[in-house]
């Protein structure tokens, strides 16, 4: 094989390979589906969830969406907060290393247990509690990634800066802060689909019966599956959206700046 | 170290000072703008003070007789979560590794598996755990009968399967040209430079990834056990104790801390294990 | 760069001339650098490290000096006290007659890295600004002084890509650009070359030296490299480890450093001041310091 045909094949790989492996996957399900005559409540054939889909497109959007409002606004409390707590953390190192226990522990404890007190809290009829636990959720990888952003300067960088007599704002706005860009939206990146799976899954400890788990669950219990599995379609469409508009942003701004 | 040691305890210290405060100065029914409540209320039900919930997990769980401590009984479900999320975990981490495994050796597998599991970490798959909830009571595999617990330990495999298998393609194929180039002059073959080269390569980038998976474990169990409804575990117990909250505020707290509990001894296993593989991590990555 | 070069003649008949090495001192002008009693000890979890003990050095105004020795002799960490990056233990440094804190705040000198330091997110011509834009230059004479800069280094046509897109060599080259921007009369240059292959290497050489002659700056220059230090200095400073001394100054006296051309190299005057600069190196019993690259 010459080299550009190699080339041209490994590029259709790239593309095709997923596609196709995505649609053997369907179809083998579909398939096991029929032949083996699994009963919906095991797993529900493509066909039938896909019908389900179509037939209830708008109750599952409105679903979606509730839940889907949650996450955008405890993603964007959740980041704002994150950003000035990082900032306070990166110039005062005593906060810093008073925080640093408290966001190793938040990092890997299942917040979503705090929902239920949430809910009191806020009150039960109210999304609120939901916005919180996505808020609560979201800052801890923003504010852990934002903060080693800017604790972050390489040695040569600070010498340089350091030999040119820059003044501390200075070196902030030239170096520090453009060099935590990147950890920032590394860790934004996790925030965006903790937000979305925090909030889905907030519903399923109480609240109001709106948003995709509540769906989720009810149709569970009433024993009708494809729905259920029409609702978790919605739920991917979600973390999808949220997964495009964070990468959009992050790709967008690392353009630009290295444009300049 | 020291000085680390107590500057996290006055952390904690400040996060204590900070909820008495706050229920100390801001009214009962919290801060309200318009309909909305923008901060909490702080009356007894909402946040009890912090003494309360220590003086309650002393306390029998409920009024029967041979009720045990609180605090003991939320150690014993946090120990049923913690065996759940292990089983989940240890099921995600071989699964993730072979995967890893697979999609290293085969170029073809890695790009028709990679753009799925990178897609599937960042939609809520979470939202499965209700889908499971009939396995346990319908499903028989031979004679072999499917427990509640075990559909709760497959959604925790599930998210800790994800993290695995990405830090390990990463790691896996992480040694450097030359020292590949060394093992084909040795005339090594696929698996000994798996062994031997790829596997202890990969170490820097699988501990991060097992710290992660543990945590999703965790997470995906504590979720699973409410959705499903699987008792005996931490996650049940916190809407259990959250449904009579208004009779009894400070006792859902004690699961709370529970589930606290459960992420940091995940936590200090994976530590565990990092420092048992020291000798590879030169340098971490994360 | 080979035309404008002085013949092969010119360079060789300078160097059998035995001409005293560098330009003639001006008595009235500050020297570049006063170093004065130097000592830096640094305390480690092994114990105390002295780095620098007792080290005298000028280096006049429009003089080429390159700093030489095995790995460990202090040779970094002299250059950092010069740049006010570090603070001398013991003695006295003075910069342009005033101490190095004075003189980084003044601007009065430019600097380089072994690693080039280019900032990613910024663009080539942006980068060679930096120094122009932290001391208040406006947008159009920065802009002009970095087009200018660029030519110079011969990277006009790279002005707007990412350092991430070009050679280690051409970051370097970038890096020097910089350096110049604020037009020093001081360069201080940490190993900036030590990262690049042989033939890159020898390249930047010859330009260094024909933009320090188009500058007239003095240069601090430290290096592992005996045929570099040889090739650039007016002078060579020669420095053992442990504790860091300066062993011995060896004039180079191959004509002026600023005419020399890429036939120097192969000269014997050239081959001379490598040996001498190598026994002052080895010292009495011959054996190389380790560290030190004998290319």
């Amino acid at each position: 094989m010459t080299r550009s045909a190699t080339t041209t094949w490994r590029r259709a790989e790239v593309v095709l390979a997923p596609v196709l492996l995505g649609l053997l996957a369907l179809a083998l399900w579909e398939t096991a589906v029929v032949v083996l005559e699994l009963r919906p409540f095991v797993v529900p054939s493509p066909t039938s969830i896909g019908a389900e889909l179509t037939g209830n497109a708008g109750i599952i959007a409105t679903a979606a969406l509730s839940t889907a409002l949650n996450a955008w606004w405890g993603l964007v409390i959740g980041v704002v907060v994150a950003l000035v707590a990082a900032a306070v953390s990166a110039a005062v190192r005593t906060i810093d290393e008073m925080s640093a226990p408290l966001a190793a522990a938040a990092a890997v404890v299942p917040i979503v247990a705090l929902a239920p007190v949430l809910y009191t809290m806020f009150g039960a009829s109210t999304q609120t509690a939901r916005v919180a636990v996505a808020a609560i959720v979201s800052f801890v990888p923003v504010y852990v990634n934002t903060l080693r952003g800017l604790r972050t300067v390489a040695p040569v960088h600070r010498d340089l800066l350091r030999a040119y007599a820059a003044t501390r704002r200075q070196a902030t706005l030239t170096v520090t802060l453009p060099g935590a860009l990147p950890f920032f939206f590394s860790g934004l990146r996790v925030a965006t689909s903790l937000a979305v799976i925090s909030a889905l899954v907030a519903e399923y400890f109480g609240g109001p019966v709106d948003g995709l788990g509540k769906a989720i669950t009810s149709a569970v219990s009433s024993s009708n599956y494809p729905l259920a599995w029409a609702y978790v379609v919605g739920a991917v469409v979600v973390g999808l959206l949220f997964f495009c508009g964070s990468s959009g942003l992050e790709r967008a701004v690392l353009h630009r700046r290295s444009q300049r | 170290m020291r000085r680390q040691v107590l500057l996290g305890a006055a952390g904690v210290g400040a996060l204590a000072l900070l909820w008495e405060g706050y229920k100390l100065v801001a009214p009962d029914d919290g801060v309200v703008v318009g309909e909305l409540t923008v901060l909490p209320r702080t009356n007894d039900i909402a946040m009890p003070h912090l003494w309360d919930m220590a003086a309650r997990a002393f306390e029998p769980v409920n009024s029967a007789t041979d009720a045990l401590p609180l605090w003991v009984a939320v150690l014993v479900a946090a120990a049923f979560t913690l065996g759940v999320a292990a089983v989940g975990w240890v099921v995600g981490v071989v699964v993730g590794l072979g995967t890893a495994t697979l999609m290293q050796r085969f170029r073809t597998a890695e790009s028709a598996l990679l753009p799925w599991v990178v897609l599937s970490q960042t939609v809520p798959l979470i939202a499965l755990a209700p889908l499971v909830r009939r396995w346990g009571s319908q499903l028989e595999v031979g004679t072999f009968d499917w427990q509640d617990w075990m559909s709760v330990a497959v959604i925790a495999s599930y998210l800790a399967f994800f993290p695995v298998s990405i830090g390990a393609l990463r790691g896996l194929s992480s040694p450097d040209a030359v020292h590949l180039d060394l093992m084909r002059s040795y005339g090594v073959g696929w698996w000994r430079t798996y062994r031997s080269l790829r596997l202890p390569a990969a170490v820097p980038h699988l501990i991060p990834a097992l710290r992660l998976a543990a945590a999703n474990a965790v997470i995906g169990t504590v979720v699973a056990e409410v959705s499903i409804g699987l008792r005996g575990g931490i996650g049940r117990m916190i809407v259990e104790f959250g449904a009579s909250a208004s009779a009894d505020p400070a006792k859902q707290w004690s699961p709370i801390f529970g589930a606290v509990l459960v992420g940091l001894v995940a936590a200090g296993v994976c530590a565990l294990i990092a420092r048992g593989l020291a000798r590879y991590r030169v340098s971490e990555v994360s | 760069m080979n035309s404008s070069a002085p013949t092969r003649a010119t360079a060789t008949s300078a160097g059998t001339a035995g001409t005293p090495a560098g330009t003639a001192p001006d008595p009235h002008a500050a020297a570049a650098v006063e170093v004065r009693g130097v000592t830096r000890r640094f305390s480690s979890r092994s114990g105390e490290v002295v780095a620098l003990s007792d080290v005298d050095l000028t280096v006049r105004a429009g003089e080429f000096v390159s700093l030489i020795g095995p790995s460990g002799c202090g040779k970094s960490t002299l250059l950092r006290l010069i740049a006010d990056l570090d603070e001398p233990t013991a003695g006295e440094l003075s910069v342009f007659g005033r101490p190095p804190r004075v003189a980084r705040q003044n601007h009065d000198f430019g600097i380089a890295f072994q690693q080039a330091g280019l900032l990613p997110w910024r663009s080539v011509r942006t980068n060679v600004e930096l120094p122009l834009q932290l001391h208040g230059t406006g947008r159009g004479a920065r802009r002009a002084r970095a087009t200018e800069l660029l030519e110079m280094v011969g990277l006009a046509d790279f002005a707007e890509h990412l350092p991430h897109q070009l050679s280690g060599g051409m970051q370097q080259r970038v890096a020097i650009a910089r350096a110049l921007a604020e037009r020093p009369s001081l360069l201080l240059m940490d190993e900036p070359f030590g990262a690049l292959d042989e033939m890159t290497r020898e390249h930047v050489q010859t330009e260094l030296l024909r933009l320090r002659a188009e500058t007239g700056a003095a240069v601090v220059f430290v290096t592992h490299s005996i045929p570099e230090a040889v090739y650039l200095s007016d002078r060579v400073v020669v420095m053992s480890a442990r504790p860091g001394q300066v062993r011995e100054v060896v004039p180079v006296g191959l004509g002026e450093a600023r005419d020399r051309s890429d036939d120097v190299r192969e000269d014997d005057a050239f081959f001379d001041r490598v040996r001498a600069v190598r026994e002052a190196l080895h010292g009495a019993d011959g054996t190389t310091p380790r560290g030190v690259d004998r290319r």
